[in-house]
Formats: C-alpha cells, sequence, structure tokens
C-alpha cells in the first residue's frame, strides 16, 4: 500500500467535511418534515411525501442534472443565488454539500418519521394537561422521545453522504482538491493504470471511516436508550 | 360547583352527556363504552365538543386550551415521562403542596427512580402527585385502578380516600367498578350508551330502588355509614353500630370510634315480617319499607329505612307477593356478615 497522496487525502478530508455539513444542516428540515408527514394530516401532504422521496428512487444522476438545471449559474434558483447573495454551488464544494444533503434527505425523514409515530400516544396530551404549552411539550417531551431516532436518521444520513456519488459528480464534477469526494477519487484513480495502492487506501479509508461511525452512534444510542430508562 | 353539557358525535355513536355537580367526589359510573372517556376528555378539553359548555366554579372552560385549563388528569395508564425520573415527572406541571403531596401518597422513597423500574401501582400514585402538584381547579381521574391487581387496586385505593377526604381539590372518578364509587364518591353520575341516565347524591341514588335498572342488578346495593365501637381479637369481627342497630363484620376494620362507609349489596339482604330466632347470620336490622319498585324481570327492590339510614333489598317478586309487603311495614332485614365484602369496607370522607 503506497502513501496516501495529496490529492487521495483531500479527498478524504473533503468527503468528510461535505458530509458533516450536509447533516447538520439538513437535520432541523427532517425533523420538521418528518413531524409533518407523522403528525398533520395537510392539503399536500401527499405531494411533500413524494418529494422528498424522489431521490431514493430516482438515478442519481437525474437528480444530479436536476440539481444542475436548477442550481447552476444559469438556472432559475442558482442565477436568484449568485445575483442576489453572491452564491455559486455548481461545481464548488458547497455544491457537493447540496447533493450529499438532497440524497441522504429520504432516509433521515424515514428514520426520524419512525421515532415520531413511536412516541407513546397520549403522552403529550398528558403534558398539555400539566400545563405545557405546545412549544415547551415539544421541547420537554417529543424531542427527547425521539432523540435515537434523530440520532438514527442522522447516521444513515452521514452514511450517505459520505458516499454519495452520482448526484455530486453530475452537479459539482470531481474537481481534485475542490468537488472531488472519496468515491469520485477512487472511480478516477481506477481509469488510471498503476494506481491500485492509492485505491486500496482509499477503499481501507472507506471501510474504517463507516465503522467507526457505526460505533460511535451504537455507544451513543445506548446512552440515549439509557437515559429514556427502557 | 361543575357545570358540564356536551355533544359530540364519533361516527356511529354520539355522545350527549349532560350533568352537575358540587364540590367533593363525583363519580362517572358507566360500563365500558357508555362514553365516560370520552366525555371527561371533552371536559379535559383533549376532545372538542361538537356542542355544549364546560364550567367549573362559574368559569366557562369550553373555548381554553388544554394547557390553560388547570384540570388536571389521571390516565388510566399513568403516562409518566420515561426519559424522567420520579421527581422531574412530579414537578413537569408544578411544585404545588409538594411536601404535603409526597408525604400523603407515600412517594418519598421512588423521587430518584425512573418510571420503568416502578410497579403499576406506584406509577398510579405518581401520576396521582403529579397531577396534584400542577395545583389543578379539578382533578379528572380515568378508571386508575383499572390496570391494577387486587393487591396493588387495594393499595392506590387506601390513598386515594386519603386523597379524597383531604383534598380541597374537586375530583371526577370515572369507574366501572361500584365498589371503589361507593368508597369514594358523593356524588354519582349513571351513563349508558353517551347519556346521563341519572345524577345526584350516591347515598340517594343507590338507595333509591328505581335507580337499580340504571345501576344495573349486581351492582346495586345502599351505603351506609356507621361508627366503629368494638373490636373482638378473639374471633376476629368488627362491631359497627348504625343509627339505629348494629352489624357484625369480619375482619378489623379501623379503631374504636372511627367512621367507616360500607356498601351492602341489595341481593345480600334477606327480610323477614318476624324478628328471626337461631339464624347463623348476626345481622337483623329492624326496618320500615320506604319504597317497593317492581321492575321487568322477577325481581324487586325494596328500600328500607332503619333510623337515619336507608338500605336496600332485592328479593323475588313471589317473595314479595307471598309476604304480602306494603309501604310503611316493619321487617327484619337480615344480612349476612361476610356479604359485606372487604373491597366494599372503606374509612368515610
Amino acid at each position: 500500500m503506497g502513501a496516501l497522496d495529496a490529492v487521495a487525502w483531500a479527498a478524504v478530508m473533503l468527503s468528510l467535511r461535505v458530509a458533516v455539513v450536509a447533516t447538520i444542516i439538513s437535520l432541523p428540515f427532517a425533523v420538521v418534515v418528518a413531524w409533518l408527514l407523522a403528525r398533520k394530516r395537510f392539503w399536500g401532504r401527499g405531494l411533500l411525501n413524494g418529494l422528498v422521496h424522489l431521490p431514493l428512487v430516482l438515478p442519481p444522476v437525474v437528480t444530479g442534472y436536476l440539481l444542475l438545471l436548477a442550481f447552476g449559474t444559469q438556472g432559475p434558483i442558482g442565477s436568484v443565488l449568485r445575483d442576489a447573495f453572491g452564491i455559486t454551488l455548481a461545481f464548488r464544494w458547497t455544491g457537493a454539500v447540496l447533493a450529499a444533503a438532497i440524497m441522504a434527505f429520504p432516509l433521515t425523514v424515514r428514520a426520524i418519521r419512525l421515532g415520531f409515530e413511536a412516541v407513546p400516544p397520549g403522552l403529550e396530551d398528558a403534558a398539555s394537561t400539566l400545563g405545557a404549552s405546545r412549544v415547551r411539550v415539544f421541547a420537554t417531551v417529543t424531542l427527547p422521545l425521539i432523540g435515537p431516532a434523530v440520532l438514527a436518521g442522522a447516521v444513515l444520513g452521514f452514511a450517505k453522504a459520505l458516499g454519495e456519488f452520482g448526484a455530486t459528480i453530475t452537479f459539482v464534477a470531481a474537481i481534485p482538491g475542490q468537488t472531488q469526494t472519496i468515491p469520485s477519487a477512487i472511480y478516477g484513480l481506477l481509469q488510471v493504470p498503476g494506481e491500485d495502492g492509492a485505491v486500496v487506501s482509499l477503499v481501507v479509508i472507506s471501510i474504517v471511516l463507516a465503522m467507526t461511525t457505526l460505533a460511535l452512534a451504537e455507544w451513543l444510542s445506548q446512552r440515549l436508550t439509557a437515559r429514556l430508562g427502557a | 360547583m361543575i357545570d358540564i353539557a356536551v355533544m359530540r358525535r364519533l361516527g356511529d355513536f354520539t355522545l350527549d352527556a349532560a350533568f352537575a355537580a358540587p364540590h367533593g367526589v363525583t363519580a362517572i359510573f358507566g360500563r365500558s363504552g357508555s362514553g365516560k372517556s370520552s366525555l371527561i376528555n371533552c371536559i379535559a378539553g383533549l376532545m372538542r365538543p361538537d356542542a355544549g359548555h364546560v364550567r367549573i366554579g362559574g368559569m366557562d372552560l369550553t373555548q381554553t386550551p388544554v394547557h390553560r385549563r388547570r384540570i388536571g388528569y389521571v390516565f388510566q395508564d399513568a403516562r409518566l415521562f420515561p426519559h424522567l425520573d420520579v421527581a422531574r415527572n412530579l414537578s413537569y406541571g408544578g411544585t404545588h403542596d409538594r411536601d404535603a403531596v409526597i408525604e400523603m401518597l407515600g412517594l418519598d422513597d421512588l423521587l430518584h427512580r425512573r418510571p420503568a423500574t416502578l410497579s403499576g401501582g406506584e406509577k398510579s400514585r405518581v401520576a396521582i402527585g403529579r397531577a396534584l402538584m400542577s395545583n389543578p381547579q379539578l382533578l379528572l381521574m380515568d378508571e386508575p385502578l383499572a390496570a391494577l391487581d387486587a393487591d396493588r387496586k387495594a393499595e392506590v385505593l387506601h390513598y386515594l380516600e386519603r386523597l379524597c377526604a383531604a383534598t380541597r381539590v374537586p375530583v371526577i372518578y370515572v369507574s366501572h367498578a361500584m365498589s371503589e364509587v361507593a368508597r369514594l364518591a358523593t356524588t354519582l353520575v349513571l351513563m349508558e350508551a353517551g347519556r346521563v341516565t341519572r345524577f345526584g347524591p350516591l347515598d340517594h341514588i343507590l338507595s333509591d330502588p328505581a335507580a337499580v335498572p340504571l345501576v344495573g342488578v349486581r351492582d346495586a346495593g345502599a351505603v351506609l355509614t356507621g361508627t366503629v365501637r368494638g373490636l373482638n381479637a378473639a374471633d376476629g369481627l368488627t362491631e359497627v353500630a348504625l343509627s339505629a342497630g348494629r352489624l357484625v363484620l369480619p375482619g378489623r376494620l379501623g379503631r374504636h370510634g372511627d367512621r367507616i362507609r360500607l356498601r351492602i349489596p341489595a341481593q345480600d339482604v334477606i327480610l323477614s315480617l318476624q324478628a328471626p330466632q337461631g339464624l347463623s347470620a348476626l345481622n337483623v336490622l329492624t326496618c320500615h319499607i320506604a319504597a317497593i319498585e317492581v321492575g321487568h324481570g322477577p325481581g324487586v327492590a325494596v328500600s328500607l329505612n332503619s333510623g337515619s339510614d336507608r338500605l336496600l333489598a332485592r328479593i323475588t317478586r313471589r317473595s314479595a307477593a307471598r309476604m304480602g309487603l306494603v309501604v310503611g311495614q316493619e321487617v327484619h332485614a337480615i344480612i349476612k356478615a361476610t356479604a359485606v365484602a372487604a373491597q366494599d369496607i372503606g374509612g368515610a370522607a
């Protein structure tokens, strides 16, 4: 196994940064959407549900292409972002964050939604008879009880974001040191003869990252569950 | 004063219930499915009535959101917060009378426990304490004993009696068990198929022969209040003085001078025209017939005055005819000592 060169190392650091930022930014939205889908009956609920799950069933390349159409510098959202805020997403690492967040979103939402549905019925009613407002009920009863589900959703989303390939490479390409993540670096190295050492290194790093994430999640989940007294 | 009138359609079922009750303990009694829980959910604000009003102590709460009603609710399944220990469950809604509540319900040793480690009876006690500490203007209890086994039931009932006797908070207690209702309540509301069929003072309704079909033949029986007069350690019997006579009952029922409440099932009272002699039953009360109610079935309900106490007897129509019972007549009511079950005896409020 050869030493990891600077480009491959940059891919590892970028993948971690993209996955962490994507998970942190999308988590609050995922909680809100999961709450809407689990608890509320409103017009357009089916549409929202379909929209959230679309990246799960569409070919990732298609999702990436749609992102390019919408968020490209000429796209309807992308041009507004550039002109009004000076933000460009296409072919930037921030675009990789958006692609990873959107691809991971359905998985995160599903896990958190299951958490909402598993909150024992009536605990929130009990809290409101004790004088707690809706906001207080959510903060002091619902949120602590869905903690393990939020964690599970975040881990799932993080793992997905770490491994995202299709949408990312379509939306932001694989510019070494700028938008090249672990999967696109492995793919790129496989196209070049004699780079087997670097490929193996990246594969091993991928496996170690995945295992560490799982172990950390398991440990946190045990602590949270213990706090629930189950 | 509690003044409730609610109408709510729920699929095929219609809840259309109205009653008024003074402060004190009001029991809502009815079979499962009679709409008791829906009725108190409307009172708590957890269910919105299609029409009607909820007034407590002169305040109209019909439009008030749940968390501003100040109505405590003890659910059948306790609904303790699993992520908080007992102390934090108790203080979730406030810390009103904290020490007194903890003392009264015997919660001192439980404060640092998690709900998952509590027994069913302990959970019920914590749920009651939590509701009380939120300083409610009304306390609702939805069958708090239904999920408990017999021993836990007796344990919690003991605490409930203390609570009902001590608290100034009006209580609405939902139950389908007449023995609990008779021990705790002062006002009775009878429900059937979503409607209130009768409401009023508990002792009046339970000694009214006309109410027997509403209460149910098996559950009918008057409630008496007596004073413990003597305990006989040798044969394990307690003498209880009534307004005109005395009863001898099995077990130690309190200390000398204690006031106790007992329910005598109507079907366990035997009537005799002559003062009986040579009978194994120890309890014979001389009574006058106050009313005779002939129903549709083979039974006849007879209400009896014994001093200021009222008793209810259920005998067959044939016996009533053969004995020629008429209102005002003197008869002897025979009650077997063991007919009064331990669960039907409690401290008087």
